[in-house]
């Protein structure tokens, strides 16, 4: 197994899919739509059983990169193709390529329009999420981390909703800024280090002022993705315009990406800026945990709800990764795992109803749970979840950042603590006024229940859930070493600096 | 192996009800549950023997759970004397109440989710009571109050019982905020999440001095008193009780179980469990007393004028709450414990007892819609009686024979006046005066649902009728423990056998026990004396001269609706929380994120761009004098340069 280029093979095998369907031509619309559906699916799935490879042949208890591939690209610039996998990006990995088939089956009915267009888009997605986790080279990284944005940006900006162009612009504006200055900050990299290889640049310790300068291009671009408050409004109205697996991805898998990114980058490459900025965040983090709870509290379309409420939850995430401690970091990185299987079900579940009435107001639903006892239990396993109940995935995450970060300031636990006040309050509302209460509503007698295919789409996240609730370990133990090796060398380069400093100051000695 | 299928059968019939409740039928629903939960009454009876009769304590480890660095914890069951008293307590309980549901809720339309319900709540509080660390604790914690919250909305058609749900899930969620902290303290502070290891750390810490929230503080002070804001939400204690009384929307059997009975009590026996963490902090001790003895009093005196029946033995189950917690203040926690046991009885007794006369009345609660009630339920009448009785805490204090109220809440007050400090001095006199009170509203309860001319309607009245035997054999069964369950405890719980009996699960650094029983005759007897003086002050307002209780609310009026409007509590969190957070949501949502960030940001960004752009536009006339004249400018702007530059 080890010759197999497995990484390569999960990140373009959906390109593969994606050109086939393009290639289909057909006379018929209903056949060619049909069989874009089905090579989507296949394909999404296949990658997605290849990648349960690397989840069982991945090594825990070292924090090397695994499954490493690489290949001369620009040898005279320092650039090559380099992919690998290590505790953190692997389990990010398989999220996407689970979710990708979960994407497809969801929009099997709802996608009228262009299906083959719409299919091909989230196959490229998949290539290139998949790729920005895989990737090793900041060239390859950039590219995909860039090229994210292409099929997410058409996928909300033509197959959705009325104010859809809005959206899509706002989007792309957003997030196109941070990125630009990223790349400055990696051209900046590489005119210091002379490579962009992202392990070699991982052992190589940048100039100490530089790194405040670097560190601020690159949380441009990730608070962004993350998004942090108050850089979050364009998640709000992506996710209300984007079709329903739209939301799927951008919550699930787009969200991370910032994430992901200081966990790869700021941190391990800018451990003087983190140390520098690490109260800023904080302060960001913990505004946005209350801000957009509050926010959340008040909101009267379901998605807009749960767009707020991921930006809170990943207030925790950003939190836990700014504490530098073991719970800290691996709490967040358990809660980017958890959001993105639980924000992924919440939409969907949206999803389910919009697609019977066509319509997000919460005041228009009411009493669900008469008509359908399915769909209400499943809402109130991911409602549940998403308020961090124990048990659930989002119980794990929530209270190892809320133990790490008390170790580093209490007063930015208590404040990310009061998190499952709010989250519990806003959560419960929309639970209440969409399930419960009478069923008054005319229009909603005749609701039918889940069917099968719905089903089927729910009944993964739903097992994986109380899987990451009840036993966690093998989660935990596969981020581990990453996240220690990542925490030694903050110290470590933290230490040198201040032995570098004690040096200047006494040179006699 | 015994102690797995105490804890897990219920949960089977969970699953079970829940998940295939349509094909097993509410019959078959019921019988599941019924005996799950049923059998794992009888096996936690022989683990009580087999733990607390002949000190076989032993800790059943099930599985990792979390490994994080140093914090890691386990699912295991840890059984001891403490846990054994609570198996036995909420699983007898709990498979009464199971049985009782059968004949309340005969008639309801989701019988499966009920007895689900039930099961999963019976479940989840096993897992409280034998966790051996923080974490599973606190999964238990909100697990009960996860089935609170899902069988008080059980009827989620009515918005008062979905309100109520929520209110009681966020105000225990506070509690639990205070908790989580103290869970991250205690693991900051003493490196652990296991008991074991934690506890044994406690003493070299005992000195220990943190800077926490800009305080500087005495850090054990601290971690207990985050955990007692856990208690407090969970157990109702003043300031985080306001959700008990609204918590009555759920059906009967669920007040008697959970609202009464034991998940209330989680917060005492938690800070019984962490009687090795309390007892090296006097200050959180002594804060434990205030709370607890403010509680009690002030509970009592809403109890005095609220009208639904439920609601009183709500306020009651509060007040109670209130002792146990002023008893643990005082380190006297097997007196603590030895309340919640009898309590668990008498007061399911009595909730149940309510139930069976709401089932009578057709679903009437309001007490001044009853009256006369005697004569068509007897049986019912005598059982409100025996849990009356227990409740005041009847007996003869020289002769040591009584109800069993009588010996636990007897002795909760003798601990708080021999522990001899200003908090035990003043839990004591508040605790006698709520001691009168409690007498006194129990009876204004019989009297004005009992006795008197009725004040139904005739119809009703005509048609009140006895619960069927389903309904009446559980209250039976709990009508012995009240009688019984002090005097048979009584030796093992604080008298000879105390000791041997608790084993290592309760750490106490004096014998305050020992001392209560060397208190002085009037201190033991005068909690009996204003018991039935209480009761003699019913009877004389509600029997001799019914016109009396009116005439003194009209008298001290603005008294009367301070106690009746629960001390504005309720108006006061709307006013300061509630109203502010939806306003404040509203707020940011609107101005924060639509007009500042928005309106700086993004949108003001395009609209910059646009009006530049329309300005640029505008220079693009078509009209070839305009760039002409401009070429001249630039001509002459690079003359100008030049000229300059060189010169």
């Amino acid at each position: 197994m080890g010759q197999l280029p497995l990484l390569s093979i999960i990140t373009f095998l959906p390109l593969v899919g994606a050109v086939i369907i393009m290639l289909a031509r057909d006379e018929d619309e209903a056949r060619l739509a049909t069989n874009a559906r089905n090579m989507a699916l296949w394909t999404s799935f296949i990658t997605f059983v290849v990648s349960l490879l690397i989840w069982f042949g991945f090594e825990t208890g070292t924090a090397e990169f695994q499954f490493v591939e690489k290949a001369e690209w620009l040898p005279e610039f320092g650039i090559g193709y380099h992919m690998g996998v290590d505790g953190i990006s692997m389990p990010f990995v398989l999220l996407s390529t689970l979710l990708t088939p979960i994407c497809v089956l969801a929009s099997w009915e709802a996608v009228k329009h262009r299906v083959k267009e719409y299919m091909i888009a989230f196959l490229v997605l998949e290539t290139m999420m998949v790729g920005m986790f895989c990737a090793l080279d900041f060239v390859t990284f950039y590219m995909f981390f860039e090229g994210v944005l292409i099929p997410m940006f058409l996928i909300i900006g033509v197959w959705g909703g009325p104010r859809r162009v809005y959206a899509a612009f706002k989007f792309f504006l957003y997030t196109l800024l941070g990125s630009v200055l990223m790349l400055l900050a990696i051209l900046a990299i590489y005119f210091d280090a002379g490579t962009t290889d992202i392990p070699t640049l991982l052992q190589h310790r940048l100039p100490a002022e530089m790194q405040i300068w670097l560190w601020l291009a690159f949380f441009a671009s990730f608070a962004v993705k993350v998004p942090m408050w108050p850089v979050h409004t364009w998640l709000p109205d992506a996710h209300v315009e984007a079709p329903t697996a739209g939301s799927v991805i951008l919550a699930g898998v787009l969200l991370k990406m910032g994430a992901y990114g200081f966990l790869r980058f700021s941190v391990p490459m800018m451990p003087y800026g983190t140390e520098f900025f690490t109260p800023l965040v904080f302060t960001l983090s913990v505004v946005a945990i209350i801000y957009t709870s509050l926010v959340a509290l008040a909101q009267e379309d379901m998605k807009k709800l749960i767009a707020y409420s991921s930006v809170a939850h990943m207030g925790y995430v950003t939190v836990g990764i700014f504490t530098l401690n073991v719970q800290g970091m691996q709490g967040a990185i358990f809660q980017m795992l958890s959001h993105g299987i639980v924000s992924a079900a919440l939409f969907l579940l949206v999803g389910v109803i919009y697609d019977r009435l066509h319509t997000r107001m919460i005041d228009r639903y009411g009493g669900l749970a008469d008509q359908m006892p399915h769909y209400a239990l499943t809402f109130m396993i991911f409602m549940l979840a998403s308020v961090g109940l124990p048990l659930t995935g989002g119980f794990i995450g929530e209270f190892l950042v809320i133990v790490g970060a008390f170790q580093v300031n209490t007063w930015v636990a208590l404040l990310t603590a009061s998190g499952m006040v709010l989250g519990a309050a806003y959560m419960l509302y929309l639970y209440r006024q969409v399930i419960f209460g009478a069923l008054t509503k005319r229009d909603l007698m005749s609701l039918l229940d889940m069917k099968w295919r719905e089903k089927l789409i729910f009944a993964p996240l739903i097992l994986l859930t109380f899987w990451m609730g009840i036993y966690p370990e093998p989660l935990l133990n596969v981020m581990e070493a990453s996240v220690v090796n990542i925490i030694e060398n903050y110290q470590l380069a933290l230490d040198e600096r201040a032995g570098v400093s004690l040096a200047e100051l006494m040179p006699g000695r | 192996m015994l102690a797995s299928l105490v804890v897990f059968l219920p949960l089977v019939g969970a699953a079970l009800a829940g998940l295939f409740g349509r094909s097993l039928g509410d019959r078959g629903s019921q019988w599941v549950t019924c005996v799950l939960v049923g059998t794992s009454a009888l096996l936690s009876i022989g683990v009580f023997f087999d733990v607390a009769i002949h000190g076989n304590a032993y800790t059943v480890e099930l599985f990792t759970w979390i490994d994080s660095g140093a914090f890691e914890v386990s699912f295991a069951l840890r059984i001891d004397t403490l846990t054994a008293v609570m198996l036995c307590v909420v699983t007898i309980v709990s498979s009464l109440v199971h049985i009782y549901s059968v004949g309340y809720m005969a008639e309801d339309k989701s019988i499966p989710r009920f007895m689900s319900y039930l099961s999963l709540f019976t479940f989840m509080m096993l897992m409280l009571v034998t966790a051996d660390n923080f974490l599973q604790m606190f999964l238990g914690w909100e697990g009960v109050g996860l089935a609170s919250y899902l069988l008080i909305g059980f009827w989620y058609d009515r918005p008062s019982a979905n309100s109520a749900a929520i209110k009681a899930f966020l105000v225990n969620r506070v509690g639990d905020v205070g908790f989580a902290l103290g869970i991250a303290g205690a693991f900051l502070l003493l490196g652990s999440a296991e008991f074991d290891t934690v506890f044994a750390a406690v003493p070299e810490h005992a000195d220990t001095v943190v800077s926490v929230f800009g305080i500087e503080g005495h850090a054990l002070t601290l971690i207990c008193i985050l955990l007692f804001i856990g208690a407090m939400g969970k157990s109702a204690q003043l300031g985080l009780h306001t959700w008990l009384p609204d918590a009555m929307e759920g059906p009967t059997p669920v007040s008697a179980l959970i609202h009464a009975a034991t998940m209330v009590t989680a917060g005492v026996f938690m800070i019984c469990r962490f009687s090795p963490i309390f007892e090296y902090s006097p200050t959180a001790l002594d804060v434990v007393t205030y709370v607890g003895a403010a509680t009690a009093v002030f509970a009592a005196t809403v109890g005095l004028t609220q009208n639904d029946i439920k609601r009183v033995i709500a306020y009651s189950t509060c007040s109670q709450l209130g002792y146990m917690f002023f008893a643990i203040g005082v380190s006297a926690y097997s007196a603590a414990m030895f309340h919640l046991m009898t309590h668990a009885f008498f007061k399911a007794l009595l909730f149940l007892g309510a139930g069976a006369v709401i089932h009578a009345m057709h679903h009437e609660q309001d007490m001044r819609k009853m009256g006369g009630l005697w004569r068509k339920i007897p049986q019912t009448y005598v059982l409100m009686w025996i849990g009356s009785l227990a409740l005041a805490g009847i007996g003869i204090p020289g002769a040591f024979v009584g109800f069993a109220g009588f010996y636990s809440k007897d002795l909760m007050l003798e601990a708080a006046f021999a522990d001899g400090s200003f908090a035990g001095h003043l839990a004591f006199w508040l605790g006698v005066s709520a001691a009168f009170m409690t007498a006194f509203y129990s009876w204004r309860l019989l009297f004005m649902t009992f006795h008197g001319e009725t004040r139904a309607d005739p119809h009703t009245f005509e048609h009140a009728h006895e619960a069927p035997k389903v309904m009446l054999w559980p209250l039976y069964v709990l009508a012995v423990g009240a009688v019984f369950a002090g005097v048979l405890g009584y030796s093992y719980f604080v008298g000879d056998n105390r000791e041997e009996f608790w084993g290592g699960s309760l750490l106490v650094l004096r014998d305050i026990i020992e001392e209560a029983h060397h208190v002085p005759f009037w201190v033991k007897a005068l909690p009996v004396v204003v018991a039935v003086a209480g009761i003699g002050l019913a009877y004389v307002m509600y029997i001799l001269k019914p016109d009396l209780p009116r005439l003194a609310a009209q008298t001290f009026r603005p008294l009367y609706l301070f106690s009746y409007r629960k001390w504005y509590f309720d108006e006061l969190y709307d006013f300061i929380f509630v109203r502010p957070a939806i306003l404040l949501g509203r707020g940011l949502w609107k101005d924060g994120d639509g007009k500042l960030i928005d309106g700086v940001g993004p949108d003001g960004f395009a609209a910059a761009v646009r009006y530049l752009a329309k300005r640029a536009s505008a220079l693009q006339s078509g009209y070839l004098y305009h760039y002409a004249f401009a070429m001249l400018i630039g001509v002459v702007a690079f003359a100008t340069w030049y000229i300059v530059t060189a010169g």
